[in-house]
């Protein structure tokens, strides 16, 4: 929003102040001012000009020379605009002035000398007109500088909108011109208005508001006989530099109504609208706003009616068929309160966003609509006399929001802001802002303006951002908390996280990566895996991204694929949310889920199969101290490869899976390239309770070694030899360790070290021979034989 | 018997000179001193000599036997001496300006940064949590003080799921949990993977990163906040940093802020990266609503607490110069594998 700083000084003299560093003071405790301009600054040697003769040029038909009086001397000027004539009197810019960052110098223009250039407004920097020369009245005193005419030279700031989402009173000068107030110390100044209970003895509208839940309140006010067409140009220049186009006078004013005060407004044309209906219609129809677009009004959109016919969007846009238009002589002024909510979504539904919706979705102050018609009289009669009202003030207030009076003590200001406010400069705050105060037994007693009542102060914390904002952040000392002494509260938080990355990174040289938890169908769809029904997205941005992932895998092979040019061998891996379905309670059943995923041309399958299995023991091994077991089992995804898929789980909990992919699959990924991938549940790993080491002091005496070959025939697997040797004595059998694994004509040869060692003595082999006779036995029973 | 010695002793001498290497040395060695060698064959002989002579004798072959040990020694060494030197000059300087390839991994930079905070709010004792993605009305918006027709719950902003949760539009989202959780006094930090249903472009992203952080306990005040805040970014930043507090609007902070901090180009004084106002907006943060302490069990009359943001997607970004936030979810390992320290 642009706000004028002449505007603001009709309502509190600034004189003698810095105003720009008023305005950074502003950002700093208002709202953020975006930027600063200074209008008019560059104009010089600007006056008004008579024109004394016009003769046109002998070689142009567009072109004309002129003499002008510019106050000291006559001008020859040539020039081209099309409205010259004799008497004219025309802003001049003598030479060696300024005007639209261009300096006027003597020039030749097809061949006369010009000393000096009449301008249009837009030359002047006060409207886009730039039909002609802007005509000014005829007994304006020539010679007279432009800028003492009119209120060319103005400050005018920028205000993010954002940043005033949750202050309706600031929507309008008057309410900025509040905070300027109070920042300054110097007093408000009233506004303006006609006293409106002398129209007690006329007509009433017949204003009807059929749809309370919606209509606050609705203030209406007949007016005929409006012979004046055209703004004044102080009242033009400023809308102009607060971002509004001049239209008529009746428009103007409600405009300029709005920027003032906050106050939407809207003028009927009283001759085709002379009573209101406030209603919402039973079933949607056409309408046709007044920006010549045919809407969808819907059974939710609240419409302002005549007779039984829509004529206005309430609180967005009137109809283009009740508009004001230049020959409109007579009016029905609207000023009137809508609910918020109901504003925005018809706002929303229609994509229509305007000046009066924009304002009417922050909650104005229904307390409003009386003086802005007051306020709307005043400049009317000022520009135009001859005005006639002739109804009464007609006001049908539906809903009122509650008073709010709040109380604090001095203890509670303390203790929020950890500083020291006095109380007078407490109660000066409050004051100046408009909320009416009472200090009495240590008690403040506060009434919250209706300006401010309609969501935005509500509670005491919220009379604590008044006090310091205006008090001013920079001027708090800051001090440290004084919190006692006690231990941070644990929590599992991503510890094993963190542990697990710094494994996966620094020992396995994997690349993490980040992702969407949505499946991409599209890309999976590329490689050939179909997405898995899961919970969807209501309002995903395409319909390729609406189903939650329910594992890690698509989005990691999706990320190998996508990078097969970066190494010959390489691998990635995430921590991040999946969905696992729907739990029993209807929510998400959303898993923290480690995916890993290898890619290599270089490797065999089997090697990279076995590389990721690595990993996954070593962070059982190094964060949990926990041993996990891997077991064949049948594929969960249709992605997965049959044969090799297998559980991870520790400790009897399933934990994830490994696996290598479909060759369906792989075949679209690359035909020349071994994957693997694998899943853990980083909730579940979190909750396995590590474990302290076990310590076991180093054997004084040397252990002794025992080798054993074997030929597991097919169908037998490492893990069938285990027992054979699991039950031994922990303190004799140090470790068992695979030596060597070779196929051999379809079986598979396997060595293993048993390390025997004595806390006591040296073995000897006899003494640990009964052991692997034990074993040997053992073995023997399931049909596995010593080699050799 | 003493010409013999003085003749071996002579043939020593002339050998010992010839011999260049430790070979010919220790070849030299066996040949006098070996068991069949001349100075051993000359002890031996001593038993065919007898009385005064023998006692004699044997101390001149002795210290004969003593000299030749003493010079092969002396050879030795110096052989051994000029053998080293010469294996030393002939060996192959390596280059060590060769690149060497080595195999490394890397950490997604969010991860970086995630944990240079967590650290730096570790060691302030804040309590780190992890909190889910997929959350419900309430905790996203209700228990925040956000009203049911606050904009921000629209379709367009939120992403809703059909079992009517909503994947969370900020880390806020877990302030209700951990306040029931952990009570007052308290101070946590949550890091968190946000979701805002928007389109993509280099400044906007749908998944994106913030870190929020609470503290409540007696007495918790404005002046706290802004003492806190410039501490912890001076500490983030590494070097002093200066806060500045506006106004700002957040429906569950009361005062809300919006924090700017002195520009980190150019330290105040005002430079195109900072539009010439010597600040940067950096992170939401305020007094914790009321209503939201309330609604986390948590009496507002006895407790107060003040709540930030940081946007750690935005951190990543303006710490490593990342111009197209898109690159992050991107998982293009030619942008990821360059974030490999720590």
């Amino acid at each position: 929003m642009l706000i004028s700083m002449n505007w603001i000084g009709d309502f509190v003299d600034l004189s003698g102040l810095d105003l720009e560093a008023l305005i950074r003071r502003f950002t700093l405790s208002t709202a953020e001012v975006e930027d600063i301009f200074h209008m008019g600054e560059d104009l010089k040697d600007v006056v008004a000009g008579k024109i004394l003769s016009v003769e046109a040029h002998p070689d142009s038909k567009k072109l004309h020379l002129l003499k002008v009086d510019g106050g000291d001397r006559v001008y020859d000027v040539v020039c081209g605009a099309p409205n010259v004539r004799e008497g004219l009197i025309v802003p001049f810019v003598k030479e060696g002035g300024r005007v639209a960052g261009m300096d006027i110098r003597c020039a030749k223009i097809a061949g006369y000398e010009s000393h000096g250039m009449c301008c249009s407004e837009h030359e002047l920097g006060i409207s886009a007109d730039h039909s002609g020369l802007m005509e000014l009245p005829g007994d304006t005193p020539v010679g007279m500088d432009i800028t003492e005419l009119y209120a060319i030279r103005d400050i005018v700031f920028e205000v993010d909108n954002k940043s005033l989402t949750n202050r309706p009173d600031l929507w309008g000068h008057y309410g900025i011109a509040r905070e300027f107030s109070a920042l300054t110390g110097r007093g408000l100044k009233p506004l303006e208005t006609v006293e409106l209970s002398r129209f007690d003895s006329l007509p009433p509208i017949d204003i009807q508001i059929l749809d309370k839940e919606l209509c606050y309140r609705y203030t209406g006010l007949k007016v005929r006989n409006i012979q004046k067409k055209v703004s004044p140009v102080d009242m033009r220049i400023r809308l102009f530099y607060c971002g509004t186009r001049a239209i008529n006078l009746l428009a103007d004013l409600t405009n300029y109504l709005m920027l003032e005060m906050g106050q939407p407004m809207h003028a009927f044309d009283c001759a085709k609208v002379d009573c209101i209906e406030v209603k919402r219609f039973d079933a949607p129809f056409s309408f046709q706003t007044l920006d010549g677009t045919e809407r969808r009004i819907d059974e939710n959109t609240l419409m302002i009616c005549s007779k039984g016919n829509p004529v206005a969007v309430a609180g967005i846009m009137g109809g283009l068929d009740s508009e004001i238009e230049d020959d409109t002589d007579s009016l029905l002024l609207e000023s009137a309160n809508f609910d918020a909510v109901s504003v925005r979504k018809s706002s929303t539904r229609l994509g229509l966003r305007t000046d009066a919706s924009m304002r009417y979705e922050k909650t104005l102050d229904p307390e409003m609509t009386m003086p802005a018609i007051g306020r709307f009289l005043k400049l009317l009669l000022d520009i135009d006399p001859e005005a006639q009202v002739i109804s009464r003030l007609t006001d049908v207030y539906e809903r009122h929001y509650p008073e709010i009076t709040l109380s604090f003590d001095k203890h509670y200001v303390d203790r929020y802001t950890g500083i020291d406010i006095e109380n007078e400069q407490i109660l000066q705050t409050l004051n100046s802002l408009g909320f009416c105060t009472r200090y009495e037994d240590g008690v403040f007693q506060v009434k919250v303006p209706s300006w401010r009542a309609t969501k935005d102060v509500t509670i005491k914390a919220d009379i604590i951002e008044e006090i310091t904002r205006i008090y001013g952040y920079d001027n708090f000392r800051i001090s440290t908390t004084h919190s006692a002494l006690v231990p941070e509260k644990k929590s599992a938080g991503n510890k094993s996280d963190n542990f697990a990355k710094d494994i996966l990174v620094q020992r396995y040289h994997l690349h993490e990566v980040n992702s969407y938890i949505w499946f991409d169908a599209k890309k999976c769809r590329e490689l050939g895996m179909e997405t898995e029904q899961n919970v969807r997205l209501l309002n995903a941005q395409t319909p390729d991204h609406e189903i939650l992932r329910n594992n890690m895998g698509p989005t990691l092979l999706v990320f190998l694929n996508e990078n097969k040019t970066f190494s010959p061998d390489f691998g990635i891996f995430e921590i991040a949310r999946v969905a696992e379905g729907l739990k029993e309670n209807g929510e998400c059943n959303e898993r923290k889920k480690l995916g890993i995923a290898l890619y290599s041309r270089q490797k065999s399958e089997k090697e990279l199969y076995f590389e990721l299995l690595g990993m996954l023991k070593t962070l059982g091994r190094d964060i949990k101290r926990a041993g996990f077991t891997f077991a064949n089992t049948a594929p969960l995804h249709s992605w997965q490869h049959p044969r090799n898929t297998a559980s991870v789980t520790c400790g009897g909990k399933t934990l994830g899976w490994l696996c290598t992919v479909h060759p369906s699959v792989l075949g679209k990924l690359d035909k020349k390239a071994a994957v693997a991938v694998a899943q853990l549940d980083m909730d579940e790993f979190a909750a396995i309770p590590a474990a302290d080491p076990v310590y076991r002091e180093p054997s004084k005496f040397p252990g002794i070694d025992i080798d054993l070959s074997v030929v597991l025939p097919e169908g037998k697997k490492f893990a069938d030899l285990e027992p054979a040797w699991t039950g031994m004595q922990q303190d004799l059998l140090a470790g068992v360790s695979l030596i060597d694994s070779f196929e051999l004509a379809g079986a598979r040869s396997v060595t293993l070290r048993f390390a025997f060692s004595s806390q006591e003595k040296t073995l000897s082999k006899d003494e640990v021979q009964p052991y692997v006779d034990k074993i040997v036995e053992s073995w023997k029973s399931l049909g596995v034989i010593l080699r050799g | 018997m003493n010409e013999k010695i003085s003749s071996l002793r002579e043939s020593f001498e002339r050998e010992l000179e010839a011999a260049k290497n430790s070979e010919a040395v220790e070849k030299l060695r066996v040949a006098y001193l070996g068991k069949k060698g001349s100075v051993t064959e000359l002890l031996k002989g001593l038993k065919d000599v007898s009385g005064e002579q023998k006692k004699e004798m044997g101390q001149h072959i002795n210290l004969l036997k003593k000299q030749v040990e003493e010079k092969i020694g002396a050879q030795i060494e110096k052989i051994k001496a000029a053998e080293e030197e010469a294996l030393v000059a002939s060996a192959e300087q390596y280059d060590v300006t060769l690149p060497v390839t080595e195999a490394e991994g890397s950490y997604h930079p969010i991860t970086l940064v995630q944990r240079q905070l967590e650290e730096i709010f570790a060691s302030m004792g804040f309590t780190i949590e992890d909190y889910s993605e997929i959350v419900d009305d309430y905790h996203c918006f209700e228990a925040l003080n956000i009203p049911k027709h606050h904009p921000a719950r629209d379709m367009q902003d939120t992403y809703y799921l059909e079992n009517g949760q909503l994947l969370k539009t900020h880390t806020s989202a877990a302030q209700n949990a951990i306040m029931k959780k952990y009570g007052a006094p308290l101070r946590a930090i949550f890091p968190g993977r946000c979701f805002r249903n928007e389109a993509t472009d280099a400044c906007h992203e749908n998944t994106f990163f913030q870190m929020e952080g609470i503290m409540i306990d007696k007495n918790i005040s404005i002046s706290n906040l802004i003492y806190f805040m410039k501490t912890m970014l001076s500490e983030v930043f590494e070097r002093d940093i200066n806060v500045r507090l506006r106004p700002g609007f957040f429906p569950f902070v009361e005062p809300g802020f919006e924090l700017d901090i002195s520009c980190l180009i150019c330290g105040g004084e005002g430079c195109p990266s900072c539009k010439n106002s010597g600040w940067l907006e950096l992170c939401p943060c305020g007094m914790i609503h009321p209503n939201v302490l309330t609604a986390g069990g948590i009496d507002p009359e006895e407790y107060t607490g003040f709540a930030f943001g940081l946007g750690l997607t935005r951190l990543v970004m303006m710490k490593y110069g990342v111009k197209d936030i898109r690159d992050l979810n991107s998982g293009n390992l030619k942008a990821l594998s360059q974030f490999r320290h720590e």
